[in-house]
Formats: structure tokens, C-alpha cells, sequence
């Protein structure tokens, strides 16, 4: 079986966030670390490596410096490493990311593709569904449990309240929650091993059918209107009622600040 | 000259420093009061590899450097001193001398269960009577067929109930050395559970406390005549050079030590308010944190000086004993103010600085104490 696995490096949120002036996020300026729900997918993939065998390629789209990531992975258990990166990628919305990782990936064999649920930069939850629209095949989101049958997957896709199973023939994508496992930790040979093996570099010329009108900046129809760091909220009140009296005390609030 | 780390030196750091930080830091507490060797987190640390991390793979290990491993201590210790010490008596004095010294049997036999963490080593030289002066041994070991008797005893030892396998030191006979009779020393592997070999005391101790410190005693405890270590009276420099690899690993313990006390110092002083400031506002704590940061990094260049050295050098007592005695050195001080700077928030079990504090001073004493890193380095000096 052979498996991709999208990952983006994304800001580490202890490290504080900077962005350029035209909004999107100056991600060489920022501590990094592998998006949680990426890394819960690729930790679903090492596992069917582990139980079925596989062979797992991880691929990401960003800097040179995501190269880090790719590393990461292989250190985790991944066995080989995409880095899709160029200056006219830069600056991609989810339609043009979409579009760049799906003319990656036409250029490897995949029985099944599986990506985070969303990153914790964009939040969208965008990317992996548009992946599978571009390589038209089955898409199974939120995935909470996974298994093989023959030559389907068999997938528990979470809901707020229950979930459903959903089975899929292959090659499909799935998209991943953090909830799914608790990734696996890289082992120091593992790290060493990492960095003697050879990581695959493509830029714009190694995406198969895919249209310059849908890549990078000029590609994305998202438009940032404006972007800042989370705003510092005020530590705000603390009071203990009982459920009744909590009612008409928020209810008050509210008047009193014209919410309601 | 490049002081930078490679980039996978800065991912096994990452990689430690988040094991700590999930794994070991929420027990750290809790081993210190209950004296509980952490077996779970050793289990984990097993899986991991941390457990064999210079060893070579084809014995198991993870074939990284002294470096690496070094630093893996360092972050452990960062968190919890008793955590590190289990590792570096693992590595530095079981792992590493059957390494150096082993047969392939012996090899294939100890270093491979010791490398993946199946099995957990240590180290037996210390006896009562026989500490800096480690030729003051008075365990014996005859040769009895195709097997040694062992009779005596030794104390201090890390790991001591928890480990399977234990490299230890008895006289095999006396040598004629410059016209004086001297003991001849040499060096066995023993196993848990081999008949006449059993346990005494657990000590109660300063710091550490989570680390099993026992006393063990062989009384006519016959091991297998293969099972001697290198060859027959060469115990001493087998000890000497072990215990040179051994100074990296308690340095690294040391220096995780003092930054640890370091980091805890610096978020203490931002929010701890005295006179309507934060304590961190007022000068003394600025200059004592300038002090202590200089010194720690000055420890951590020595360490991992002395960690490359080991990597690229057949000898390197000079540079061990250095970052050795300095590490320590520089743990007690940084951990003494930093108790200080947390006044009496620092003298209660509840914050962690006490606990280093406590932790601390045993690196000036175990695996040679700071006088006799001083003899060694003077000794190279005046050569």
C-alpha cells in the first residue's frame, strides 16, 4: 500500500506571530512546529504501515526551511519526503495550496492520501477536501478511527454527538483530527537517519496539470482584508450563582451593554 | 571555529526537551517525595531508545554521538535530576564498558537488551572503604573451576535494585608494581538474580531520591568464568576510563540542573512583586541572573566540549574532569541562588528550585568528587 501524507509547518504558538505588510504570515520570522492534526494523520499512516504495511510519503508545500518538517516525519517513521516550494507558490490561498499539493501528488502513486483536518494557522478545514475534488476521488473527513478492508478503507467520521462509519474504495483521501491518536515521538537514531536521506525538491515546472491562473498570490481569489495577533482580552469576571440566578445575571449584562 | 549545534543535534534536542517536558516534569515532584524509582518513564524512555542512544546499532542502539547522548541528559536533568542520573549510570557506566571492553558473546549477550532498554545496567566500584581511593577494594573473586567466586560488597550504587546487569570490580590477586605488592583489580559482568548476590540497605538520600541507591553484597556468588570483563587485572583502567565517560554524563546532569534552576529563576522574578515591582525590575536579581546565565553557558561549552572530545579523541579524562568539576560547581552555586532569589518560596517543597538545590549537590561528589577532578586536571598539568 502506498500512502501520502500532507503536512504543513505551521507557527508554534508559544513563539508569537509575525506577519508581512500585505497581511499573510512571515513564517521564516516564526518558531515552527508540524500542524497537530497533520501530525495526527501521519501518526494514522505510520500505524497502517505498522498493522499492514506501507510505504508512507510525506509531502509539504511551503519554504525551503519546511524542509524541517519532511525531516520530522522521517524521524517519526516516514520514508520518503516531498518539499514542493517556489517563489511563485508564495503567498497561496486554500485554492491555489489545493491546487499546488494535487499537481504534486499526480506525480506519485497513492492507494490512500491523508491530510489534517485543518491547520491551526488558516483554520479552514479547506485544503483536503479540495485535494480529493482535484484528483477527483472519494473524500472522508474528520476521521477519528481508521482501517483497511481489502481494498477499502473503513472510517469513523466524527460528528459532535456520535459518528458515522463510512467505507470508501481506494485510492481516497482522508482528513485527519488531532483526536485521532497521540502521534508517536521521533527516536534519535531515527533523527540521524533522517538527515542522510535524500528529500525530493519540485517547484512550479514539477506540477503535473495544473494552471498558472491558479497558483501562488495571483491565484488566490481569499483577499486578506486585515490580519493581527490575538488581541488581549481583559481577565473578566468570575462569579458563582446557581444556573437560575447565572441566567438573569448574563441577560443583564447583555442589556446593559445593548446586546440584547 | 563553529559553535552552532547541526541541525539534528537541534531536533534530538527538540525531541528530549519535549519527553521531558511531557513525560518527566509532571513526576519530577512526586518521585522526589516518594522515593519511587520512575520505572514507567524508564519504560517509555526504553521505547524511545534513550535507553542506547551512542551505542552502535548493530548492538541496538541508536548510533548517535556522545553529544547526543549528553544532551539527552542534559534535558532530562533539566526536569528531574533522579531521571537523568538513571540514564547516565545506564549509559556511560554499564552500556559503555561493555561496549569498549566486551566480547562479541558479551556483546550480544549484555549490550544488546542493555541498548534497547530491555534490560537496565549499572555499575558497582564504590565500597565502603573504598571511595576516591578506588584501589581500597576488599571484594574478592577467586577462580574456582570455570567460575569466579565473588565475596564482598559495594555501596552507593545507582540504579542499584532496579538494574539486571552490574559491571563490577573485585581483586583477582595481588601484582608486583615497582618493587610494591599491589592489589590486582578486574572487572566482571554479574546479572540479577545469580545466586549469593543480594541487596542491603536502600539509602535515604539529600537528592535524587527517586534514583535506587543500594548497597549490594555477594556472598559466594559464583558467575561464569566468560563473564570477566577485558582482561584479567585490568579492572582499574577499565574503572578509569569508564568513570572518564561516566563525568559527561553526571556534567550533563549538572549543567541540565543549574538551567533548569535558571529557567525557573527567570519566570519566578517576572512575577513575583516585592515594593509594587516585579523582583526581576531591581538589579541585584539582574546581576545575579547575568551571573548565573554566564556560568551556564560557560558549563555547557565544557560539557559538550568534552562530549566532542570523547567522540574524537582516544583520551579525554582532561576535558571530562574539567566539564565535570565546573558543571557541578556551577549547578550548586546556580541553585543556591536561585533558591535565594525565590526567598522563602525557594525553601518550599512545592517549587521546584528546592529540589535542584537538594539535587545538585551530589554531582560534586558521585562518579569522582570535584577534588579529584582537580588531581586529574593539575595531574595533566604538571606531567
Amino acid at each position: 500500500m502506498k500512502i501520502v501524507v500532507c503536512v504543513k509547518q505551521v507557527p508554534d504558538t508559544a513563539g508569537g506571530v509575525k506577519f508581512n505588510p500585505d497581511g499573510t504570515l512571515d513564517r521564516g520570522a516564526m518558531l515552527t512546529i508540524m500542524n497537530p492534526d497533520d501530525k495526527a494523520g501521519l501518526e494514522a499512516a505510520l500505524r497502517l504501515k505498522d498493522q499492514y504495511g506501507a510505504e508512507v510519503t510525506v509531502v509539504t508545500m511551503g519554504l525551503p526551511k519546511a524542509e524541517e518538517v519532511l525531516r520530522e516525519a522521517m524521524a517519526m517513521g516516514a520514508d520518503k519526503g516531498v518539499l514542493v516550494t517556489d517563489r511563485v507558490l508564495g503567498g497561496a490561498d486554500t485554492w491555489a495550496t489545493s491546487t499546488t499539493l494535487a499537481g504534486a501528488i499526480r506525480n506519485l502513486e497513492y492507494d490512500l492520501i491523508i491530510t489534517g483536518r485543518q491547520a491551526i494557522d488558516g483554520d479552514t478545514a479547506q485544503v483536503g477536501p479540495q485535494i480529493s475534488e482535484h484528483l477527483n476521488i472519494p473524500v472522508i473527513s474528520y476521521a477519528q478511527d481508521i482501517k483497511i478492508e481489502g481494498d477499502s478503507v473503513v472510517v469513523e467520521r466524527q460528528y459532535e454527538d456520535r459518528y458515522h462509519v463510512v467505507k470508501a474504495k481506494m485510492p481516497c483521501l482522508i482528513t485527519a483530527l488531532s483526536e485521532l491518536n497521540e502521534p508517536r515521538y521521533m527516536t534519535p537514531g531515527g533523527i540521524f537517519d533522517a538527515y542522510k536521506q535524500e528529500i525530493t525538491v519540485w517547484g512550479r515546472a514539477d506540477l503535473k496539470d495544473v494552471d498558472d491562473s491558479n497558483l501562488g498570490l495571483k491565484g488566490s481569489p481569499t483577499k486578506i482584508a486585515k490580519a493581527s495577533d490575538k488581541v488581549r482580552k481583559g481577565a473578566g469576571e468570575k462569579v458563582s450563582l446557581d444556573p437560575d440566578e447565572s441566567v438573569s445575571y448574563i441577560v443583564d449584562k447583555l442589556k446593559v451593554k445593548h446586546v440584547i | 571555529m563553529d559553535f552552532m549545534l547541526s541541525k539534528e543535534h537541534e531536533m534530538a534536542r527538540a525531541l528530549f526537551k519535549e519527553f521531558a517536558e511531557k513525560e518527566v516534569k509532571p513526576l519530577a515532584q512526586e518521585v522526589d517525595e516518594t522515593e519511587v524509582f520512575p520505572r514507567g518513564t524508564v519504560e517509555k524512555m526504553a521505547k524511545l531508545g534513550f535507553l542506547g542512544i551512542p551505542v552502535p546499532k548493530e548492538y541496538g542502539g541508536q548510533g548517535c554521538d556522545p553529544l547526543t547522548y549528553a544532551m539527552c541528559v542534559e534535558e532530562l536533568s533539566k526536569v528531574c535530576g533522579t531521571t537523568g542520573v538513571i540514564v547516565s549510570a545506564h549509559t556511560s557506566l554499564c552500556c559503555d564498558p561493555i561496549m569498549t571492553f566486551g566480547t562479541e558473546e558479551q556483546k550480544q549477550k549484555y549490550l544488546v537488551p542493555l541498548a534497547k532498554g530491555e534490560k537496565l545496567g549499572a555499575f558497582g566500584l564504590t565500597e565502603p572503604g573504598a571511595g576516591t581511593d578506588a584501589q581500597g577494594q576488599q571484594t574478592k573473586a577467586v577462580l574456582d573451576g570455570d567460575e569466579w567466586v565473588l565475596n564482598g560488597s559495594k555501596c552507593f550504587i545507582t540504579n542499584g535494585k532496579e538494574a539486571d546487569v552490574y559491571v563490577i570490580f573485585a581483586i583477582t590477586g595481588t601484582v608486583e608494581k615497582r618493587g610494591r605488592m599491589q592489589k590486582e583489580i578486574s572487572a566482571f559482568i554479574v546479572e540479577k538474580g545469580t545466586p549469593g548476590f543480594t541487596f542491603g540497605t536502600k539509602e535515604k538520600k539529600m537528592g535524587i531520591r527517586g534514583s535506587s541507591t543500594y548497597e549490594l553484597i555477594f556472598t559466594d556468588c559464583r558467575i561464569p568464568k566468560d563473564n570477566m570483563l577485558g582482561q584479567q587485572g585490568k579492572g582499574f583502567n577499565i574503572a578509569m576510563h569508564t568513570l572518564d565517560g561516566g563525568r559527561i554524563g553526571i556534567a550533563s546532569q549538572a549543567l541540565g540542573l543549574a538551567e533548569g534552576a535558571l529557567e525557573n529563576t527567570i519566570a519566578y522574578v517576572k512575577e513575583r512583586k516585592q515594593f509594587g515591582r516585579a523582583i526581576g525590575a531591581f538589579q541585584n536579581t539582574q546581576f545575579q541572573l547575568a551571573d548565573m546565565a554566564t556560568k551556564v553557558e560557560a558549563a555547557q561549552l565544557l560539557v559538550y566540549k568534552a562530549a566532542m572530545a570523547k567522540a574524537t579523541q582516544k583520551v579525554y579524562s582532561v576535558e571530562a574532569a574539567k566539564a565535570k568539576l565546573y558543571a557541578a560547581e556551577v549547578a550548586m552555586e546556580v541553585t543556591t541562588k536561585a533558591v535565594q532569589l525565590h526567598g522563602g518560596y525557594g525553601y518550599i517543597r512545592e517549587y521546584d528550585v528546592e529540589r535542584m538545590m537538594r539535587d545538585a549537590k551530589i554531582t560534586e561528589i558521585y562518579e569522582g568528587t570535584s577534588e579529584v577532578q582537580r588531581m586529574v586536571i593539575s595531574g595533566a598539568l604538571l606531567k
